[in-house]
């Protein structure tokens, strides 16, 4: 509660919390149906129509309703997004406290490999693993969390090095404490806040990644909705129904923005040094 | 005459309202050319901000000057108000004719940068000095400060010198230029008593032979007494009593300066030393016996990092400790004591040895009965755990449930300690060091040990919270029956709260005994040395002997292994390593 406060005291927060709330309360909207008409329906003889009382954004070429489209859309961009980020900061977490606390071997062996897979650009990676196990929702998911994974695997591992070397881990171990207690209590409790603000990050890029690879065809598959696949198919009516570009393009825009912001007021918020500021 | 610096109903406020938040207030002083004013506080009572706002760099920390003037007299007899002068005209003065030197040498220098070049740096900006001409000034100014072979020490970076001699750089850089006015904030605070003895020497000689003011900040009111002419107590902002050296440390007004002058801890060579413990006549259990520990780390060279030699961190070391009795452990940094502390405790995996604690386990006692306090309270608490999951762990890492029993021990040991009844439900950071100081004795004491390590645990603590400390760790020690490990450097606390004393230098132990014979008739030369650094307001009038001697490399090569001890005995209970 005192978090979500914090996050409304502040600027980018209050904008990007915002935004980030309403995202969420559409996805759920379109998850479970409560959309302004079918996204499946095709109204035959409304097709291509521009925005209207009836269908708030128009309709596509074949005259499904690009509102409730839309509203799924998200959800399944938002599914993709969190599944992704949850698997990619769960690997992150293991192999980042592994490299941390077994250094040496080890430490290099989870590293190097982390380097390789980071030295790749995220989309072409994701390609590549696309290309190998065939396209689809749950695949481009994996794809999405590989890619991240490196990414949380050094933000986990740094401070972890740094802790391990504090009085309080050595106090522990002076009493005894087993390894696992030392890593959850002494470790993981330090984490949550650089943690917290690299999921909302990753998140908006994990958003971003989805709707590339849905563009290139090789994510959620036709006839279900997503913002990239909605891209894609506007391409070639953009002068004849710019409603199809826009607002699915929109959607991308502003659901980036907010994570982007809200991460930005986390770091803030969570950052000790400017939490005194705050309090 | 004018006074070469005259500070006037000064106020410094920080933040967005300054005038709200005013850290100093009312602060007035006068300083002549050649004089020393020490200002003495403890941490927050404004001492560095007062000293800071004089060369304005106050204004670089969020600092603004509310109130009040600094008239300072230039070197032409211009008086110019430095609380409103301009930033160009600081930038002058600033270097060219007031000094300064910080408490931290190893992050005030740059590393990248040879020394020289930092130097020299000085020269360029004040005197315009350029190439050949600069890097003789800058030599000549290492000569200035007693740093042997200057011209090839110009070439080296300063992670090649030891905390020492780099403070000795800073003082030859602040001095570069002759500067009029020297600020000396805690310049020793991060040094051996050794070698502060040497820079408090080398500050005293400076200080005759240029005529240079200076103004002295530090917590230790000791170390005031060798060189200062006034003294200015500060406590939360305010002078409490300000005058000259003698009148201030004979008479005190204040009741804060009387706390500071008694209550804190000071050297009395062994008069302080406690007596209420005797070991017994006949051979009792120790609570802890430590044989022949030695730890070396592995020193590896050459492409395929082959083993060149060892470092001997602890090289042999025997004591065996009573129940109920303090062994003090003093040294300088570097010369093992914590190691041999870090090994008992199996935080260091030692080389060779044996030490047994008492076998004999007493009720509730974990699979340990040595814990262990660390020098910092901010590092050794978990943030973001609640005092009482804190005060749990050692009894989970025990292997037993945390029960009403545990939390009723919890309570009990938290009032014991003096904190209050609502601590179990909050988190560290809601407490101050001292506070947390004593949390963390009270989570050693929850498993009800025999042997508790200190190591340095008062040193990073306000010297009158350290008085109070070493208090409840001496009346803990006569309730619980405990045995003590007392790792420090500072001979002062040591001599408070040790009933033995054993002095280690380069790994090993080189003096052991009753307290009051070590302190009162020290036998090694090092044990000597060390007693002689320690500032004290006894001997405020002697002068410090210039002591340019360095601790020798623990590095040795492979399969080195020092002669056997041979101790030479003094007393019934003080031995001494035999001198060559």
């Amino acid at each position: 509660m005192r978090i979500l406060r914090a996050i409304f005291t502040h600027p980018s927060g209050r904008i990007g919390g915002t935004i980030v709330g309403l995202y969420l309360v559409v996805a759920i909207l379109g998850a479970l149906g409560f959309t302004p008409h079918d996204p499946l329906m095709q109204f035959r003889i409304d097709r291509l129509q521009a925005p209207d009382a009836v269908h708030w954004m128009g309709t596509d070429l074949f005259g499904r309703d690009v509102a409730s489209r839309l509203m799924v859309g998200i959800s399944q961009s938002f599914v993709v997004a969190f599944a992704s980020v949850a698997l990619a900061a769960s690997a992150g977490v293991v192999l980042g406290l592994a490299a941390a606390w077994s250094g040496k071997g080890w430490d290099g062996l989870i590293m190097r490999i982390m380097d390789v897979l980071l030295a790749f650009p995220a989309i072409l990676l994701a390609l590549l693993i696309i290309a190998v196990v065939g396209p689809g929702t749950w695949t481009s998911v994996m794809a999405i969390a590989i890619v991240y994974t490196p990414i949380f695997t050094r933000v986990v591992r740094g401070p972890a090095l740094s802790l391990k070397t504090r009085d309080f881990v050595d106090a522990a171990r002076t009493f005894g404490s087993s390894r696992y207690y030392i890593l959850t209590r002494h470790l993981m409790l330090n984490l949550v806040a650089p943690l917290t603000v690299q999921v909302t990050l990753a998140l908006a890029w994990a958003l971003l990644t989805e709707a590339g690879l849905s563009f290139l065809g090789l994510g959620t598959q036709p006839p279900a909705s997503s913002l990239g696949l909605m891209l894609s198919d506007s391409r070639n009516l953009m002068e004849m129904a710019p409603w199809l570009l826009v607002f699915p393009g929109l959607a991308i825009m502003i659901g980036i923005l907010g994570f982007n912001l809200l991460g930005d007021a986390l770091r803030d918020i969570l950052d000790p040094k400017t939490r005194r500021v705050a309090a | 005459m004018t006074p070469l610096l005259s500070v006037s109903d000064l106020h410094v406020g920080f933040g967005r309202d300054p005038r709200a938040s005013e850290i100093v207030r009312r602060v007035s002083f006068d300083l002549a050319a050649g004089e020393t004013l020490a200002i003495v506080g403890e941490s927050g009572s404004g001492k560095s901000v007062t000293a800071l706002s004089i060369n304005r760099l106050v204004d670089y920390g969020g600092g603004q000057i509310t109130r009040g003037s600094i008239a300072y007299t230039r070197a032409d007899g211009r008086t110019l108000d430095l609380a409103q002068a301009s930033e160009r005209e600081l930038t002058k003065i600033r270097g060219g004719e007031i000094g300064m030197i910080f408490q931290e040498p190893m992050t005030s220098l740059n590393p990248v940068l040879t020394i020289g070049e930092q130097i020299e740096e000085s020269f360029r900006l004040h005197r315009g000095l350029t190439g050949r001409q600069a890097s003789a000034a800058a030599k000549d100014a290492l000569d200035r400060v007693r740093i042997p072979d200057a011209a090839r020490r110009l070439k080296y970076c300063p992670h090649q010198l030891s905390g020492g001699m780099l403070q000795r750089v800073m003082i030859a850089a602040a001095i570069s230029c002759n500067p009029r006015l020297l600020i000396a904030d805690e310049p020793t605070t991060a040094l051996d008593v050794t070698v502060q003895a040497q820079i408090m020497a080398l500050l005293a000689e400076l200080k005759r032979e240029t005529d240079m003011a200076m103004i002295f900040i530090t917590h230790d009111i000791g170390l005031v007494a060798g060189i200062a002419d006034t003294v200015m107590v500060m406590q939360s902002g305010e002078v409490v009593e300000q005058g000259r050296l003698d009148t201030v440390l004979d008479t005190p007004q204040h009741p804060y300066t009387r706390h500071l002058l008694s209550a804190v801890p000071h050297f009395e060579a062994g008069r302080a030393a406690r007596t209420d413990f005797r070991r017994p006549d006949t051979p009792a259990a120790p609570a802890l016996k430590v044989e022949g520990l030695t730890v070396r780390f592995p020193v590896t060279s050459g492409l395929f990092r082959r083993q060149t030699g060892a470092v001997h961190a602890v090289d042999g070391v025997d004591f065996d400790l009573m129940p109920g009795e303090t062994l003090g452990i003093v040294g300088e940094s570097g010369s093992g004591k914590s190691t041999t502390a870090r090994a008992i405790l199996g935080l260091v995996p030692p080389t060779r040895g044996r030490f047994s604690a008492n076998t004999n386990l007493r009720e509730g006692q974990g699979s340990s009965a040595v814990q262990m306090v660390f020098q910092n309270p901010y590092a050794s608490l978990n943030p973001r755990l609640r005092v009482d999951s804190i005060l749990a762990e050692p009894v989970i890492a025990a292997g037993r449930r945390v029960t009403a029993e545990t939390t009723q021990r919890m309570t009990q040991l938290l009032e014991r300690v003096g904190l209050p009844k609502d601590a179990l439900q909050r988190y560290p950071h809601e407490f101050s060091g001292g506070q947390r100081q004593r949390l963390c004795i009270a989570r050693a004491l929850m498993l009800n040990p025999s042997v508790v390590v200190l190591d340095e645990a008062v040193s990073a603590l306000d010297v009158s919270v350290q008085a109070k400390v070493l208090q409840l760790l001496v009346e803990l020690q006569q309730e619980f029956g405990l045995a003590y490990l007392f790792v420090s450097h500072d001979m002062a606390v040591v001599e408070r709260i040790a009933h033995r004393i054993a002095v280690v230098y380069a790994g090993r132990i080189v003096e052991i005994g009753d307290a009051t014979s070590i302190l009162s008739k020290p036998k090694h030369s090092y044990t000597k040395r060390l007693i002689a650094a320690v500032p004290s307001i006894d001997r405020r009038h002697q002068t410090f002997d210039l002591d340019t001697r360095q601790v020798p490399s623990l590095v040795r090569p492979l399969g080195y292994e020092p002669d056997p001890a041979a101790w030479q005995r003094y007393g019934p209970d003080h031995k001494a390593l035999a001198e060559a």
